[in-house]
């Protein structure tokens, strides 16, 4: 089978996943403007409750799911309401700051629970091995994870562009003082949304353990990629996140097939001249 | 009585720059590792590393405002400078120094004009991705840098022939204090400069900057470049005193913890990094036989403490608490 | 000497569908103290900012002493001596009041990128800074940090960056914005106090202000210049009137 499709097919995967793990960061960034670099500890404890419940309360993997959505979510709540929400207005250095102390936190803590080691994760036999199609091998569990990145994404624009809600997270993410000044309540609209977004990349390390392992510096070595996708992608605007978790999905496997000895480089180096050309992102608004 | 009214005001910026007392007893106390605690002298020139490292980011950030999450990479690229000329066979210390400097120093030069044209998460992004991306070229340049085994063959000659680098240390202290202080005396006149409180002004409010007339970008290329020279010049300290350098000198971590070291210390002061420096590295030091997880979730800890509690770090806290008790006595 | 001091010529700007400038055409002529009114909204900051260069209009061009400046960055235009104020204070908090103007002096003569030498050494821009204050009545409190500074004499430090950069031309927006009224006296002398040299464009809502110091008044409305005239002639205007009174039943 020609490798190219192969690549292709593992780079969306890998790439709805980032789009899961970097929807909500994308989303709080435009609406409030706050730097949080603890998003994907969000992420690596959705993680961790998966394994926590699959492999100590012997849960179905499906079931974990939700569960690691809710925790995420949760603990994002307790975080927004008694930390973070203050600096709402403070500096980017503050934020980076505050945020930065939260992922040493968390990746202490995930390693003294854990281990550093990888966590094993047994999925169900029905998301394991590969499916045959037209000459050519699909793995299932990518399969699995482009569907549900699939039916989030359409849930997603559904919710933002058919509800009230959403129409109020736009109206914020677009201009907030306009927005507060029409009535909506901004401060709680963010509580929700940052809640939604948390809850996201909760789901997506849920995820992520079948396709890329869970162990305690995923909460650094994501937030990588994370940063990338929002950047180049625009804050605030699904649709850019969406297309820059592809293009940074494909380009990332393609570059550790074909050119492994400078995949990272190029990948760091298009960032930046893209973050450069464009630095509000591809699809991003300029702040209001 | 024209000339009262207007000595007032160079009298106060005149006190501001002479040297006060605490400071005198600052550097004459960083003499006596080498009379009290000989036995640590080489952890007392990898803080004086530090300190110079910290110094350097103290300058573009608790000055210009300038947030970076990838200065390692000036620091890690004077390491690997002043590595590889001595691999190469030049092992004279304070010419190899001055190499690395400008090494970095030019470095610094070409991505300030990148730096200098973004604010906020683009600016954070670029820093991340200036470091990221030398850690990578090293890796993948391995037949100049050792790759992941890191640069072997280093050996640093005698200073002016006579003082050896040895396991105990005196040397690499002296040179490394040495460096630092000198360094520190640059720094020092420079923030009492007219260009110190352009830097200032950058950092209070850059939009009101350009609003009397100032080359803003002009003012942060000249200290980002300055800034990377200074870093590099701590980057191959380290070097030249430790026999060896590896990717970590370029990498995240090193950036992170350069970052905490100024905040807790205090940015915008000097000697408030100088202070985080000394603090954190014996701190580790300490703690070092501990799982290094223990250390992170502490500095995890602090960092969001000293966010929400201590602005301005330890130093802050220690100017507060002396103008408090001098305005109670 | 026939040139006017500043001078814009048709300058559009909108913002997607929100037309915030549409063909302005304003002369200030040398010396002159003109007063810019108009309900909020009217585009009168924004104006300020295309004048300035924070902002880029879409056409049209900005003419500093004859000389073309549309193309030239803000500090650029501020060397050729074009200055301004903010409406919101735009101050340096952490830099005490004599630090912030030395430091406006010391740019404009050029001799801030030195690192090597002293601010004390400089004793001629310190001087200089300590003038301006003076003249503002601040050299009691040019020790104390301008975050620290009443909100009245935050306001007359907003002016003396401004004139620090020694202008030809100054735009003041809203001065007396926010200023209580047993604070307003020393910005008034203030204003009154400005040298003859310098020409003044102030946008205003005090009408004290308005009619005791502009000797023409420019009314602005949704992006463009509806009326010119004199205080009194402005004030007696039904037209002006019904654009202020009808916008007072909002706001």
């Amino acid at each position: 089978m020609p490798p190219a499709f192969g690549v292709l097919f593992d780079g969306i995967a890998y790439g709805m996943l980032l789009f899961l793990l970097s929807v909500g960061l994308s989303v709080t960034l435009g609406m409030m403007n706050f730097v949080n670099l603890a998003h994907c500890s969000f992420a690596m404890l959705g993680g961790y409750v998966t394994v926590t419940l699959m492999n100590f309360f012997g849960w179905p993997f499906f079931a974990t799911l939700p569960a690691a959505f809710i925790v995420a979510a949760a603990a994002s709540v307790v975080l927004e309401r008694s930390i973070f929400r203050r600096f709402y207005h403070a500096s980017d250095l503050d934020q980076c700051l505050l945020t930065i102390g939260v992922v040493f936190v968390s990746i202490a803590a995930a390693a003294y629970i854990y281990g550093t080691d990888e966590q094993p994760v047994q999925l169900p036999d029905f998301l394991r091995g590969s499916i045959n199609f037209a000459g050519l091998n699909f793995a299932v569990y990518r399969l699995f994870l482009i569907a549900v990145a699939l039916v989030i994404t359409i849930l997603l624009v559904a919710a933002l562009e058919m509800t009230r809600f959403g129409a109020q997270v736009r109206a914020a993410v677009n201009n907030q003082r306009m927005a507060r000044g029409l009535g909506i309540d901004v401060d709680t609209l963010f509580a929700v949304t940052f809640a939604l977004g948390s809850g996201l990349a909760g789901l997506g390390g849920a995820l992520a353990i079948a396709m890329v392992g869970l162990d305690p510096s995923f909460a650094f070595t994501y937030l990588i990629y994370v940063l990338i996708v929002v950047s180049v992608g625009g804050l605030g605007s699904i649709a850019g996140s969406f297309a820059a978790a592809m293009l940074l999905g494909v380009s990332d496997i393609a570059g550790k097939y074909y050119v492994p000895a400078i995949g990272s480089f190029l990948i760091y180096l298009v960032m930046m001249v893209l973050i450069m050309a464009r630095p509000t992102g591809i699809f991003g608004r300029r702040q209001a | 009585m024209t000339t009262a009214t207007i000595a007032g005001p160079h009298d106060a910026l005149q006190t501001q720059a002479r040297w006060q007392w605490a400071e005198i007893a600052f550097w004459l106390a960083t003499l006596l590792p080498f009379i009290l605690a000989p036995d640590y002298l080489l952890l007392a020139s990898q803080v004086a590393i530090a300190a110079l490292f910290v110094l350097s980011l103290d300058l573009i950030l608790g000055f210009a405002g300038i947030v970076s999450l990838g200065h390692a990479a000036y620091f890690g690229l004077g390491a690997y400078t002043a590595g590889i000329v001595s691999k190469w066979g030049w092992g004279e210390p304070l010419t190899g120094l001055l190499i690395a400097g400008l090494v970095a120093g030019a470095f610094g030069y070409l991505t300030s004009f990148i730096v200098a044209r973004f604010r906020h998460l683009p600016l954070i992004m670029i820093t991340l991705g200036i470091g990221l991306l030398l850690q990578e070229a090293a890796n993948s340049a391995s037949w100049l840098t050792g790759g992941f085994d890191g640069l072997q063959g280093i050996h640093t000659w005698p200073i002016a022939g006579k003082f050896h680098f040895d396991l105990y240390g005196y040397t690499a202290y002296g040179y490394a204090l040495a460096v630092l202080f000198l360094i520190f005396l640059g720094a020092r006149r420079l923030t009492l400069s007219p260009f110190g409180l352009a830097l200032r002004g950058i950092r209070d409010n850059g939009e009101r900057m350009r609003a009397i007339g100032a080359p803003t970008r002009s003012h942060i290329r000249t200290i980002y470049t300055i800034a990377g020279m200074i870093a590099g010049i701590a980057g191959a300290v380290l070097a030249q005193t430790t026999e060896t350098v590896s990717l970590e000198v370029l990498g995240f971590q090193r950036s992170a913890d350069v970052l905490v070291m100024l905040i807790l210390g205090g940015a915008g002061r000097l000697y408030g990094g100088l202070l985080g420096a000394i603090v954190y590295m014996v701190a580790r030091d300490r703690f070092s036989g501990l799982n290094p997880q223990y250390w992170y979730f502490w500095i995890g800890l602090l960092l969001i403490a000293v966010v929400l509690v201590l602005p301005n770090g330890l130093f802050g806290g220690l100017s507060l608490l002396t103008r408090r008790t001098k305005a109670a006595s | 000497m026939t040139e006017n001091a500043l001078a814009t010529r048709g300058i559009n700007k909108r913002f997607g569908s929100l037309v915030v400038a549409s063909g302005v055409d304003l002369t200030l002529p040398s010396g002159a103290r003109h007063a810019l009114i108009g309900p909020n909204g009217a585009g009168k900051t924004t104006l300020i900012n295309l004048m300035t260069g924070m902002l880029t209009p879409d056409a049209g061009s900005i003419l500093l002493g004859g000389q073309d400046i549309t193309a030239l960055a803000p500090e650029q235009r501020v060397r050729l001596g074009l200055a301004r104020t903010f409406q919101i204070n735009s101050l340096f908090p952490h830099l005490t009041a004599l630090e912030s103007v030395a430091l406006a002096v010391c740019e404009r003569r050029r001799v801030a990128q030195t690192w090597w030498r002293r601010l004390a050494a400089y004793r001629e821009e310190i001087d200089e800074a300590h003038q301006i204050l003076t003249a503002l009545a601040l050299e009691t409190v040019c020790h104390r940090r301008a975050r620290e500074l009443p909100y009245g004499q935050q306001r007359l430090l907003e002016i003396a960056l401004a004139l620090a950069s020694c202008p030809k031309v100054l735009l003041l927006d809203e001065p007396a914005a926010g200023v209580p009224r047993d604070e307003s006296k020393e910005l008034f002398a203030a204003i009154a106090g400005l040298s003859r040299d310098i020409t003044v464009l102030f946008i205003e809502h005090d009408m004290e202000l308005v009619f005791r110091f502009a000797s023409r008044v420019i009314v602005m409305v949704g992006g463009s210049i509806l009326f010119e005239g004199t205080p009194r002639e402005i004030a007696s205007d039904p037209q002006v009137r019904a654009v202020y009174l009808g916008e007072s039943r909002h706001g």
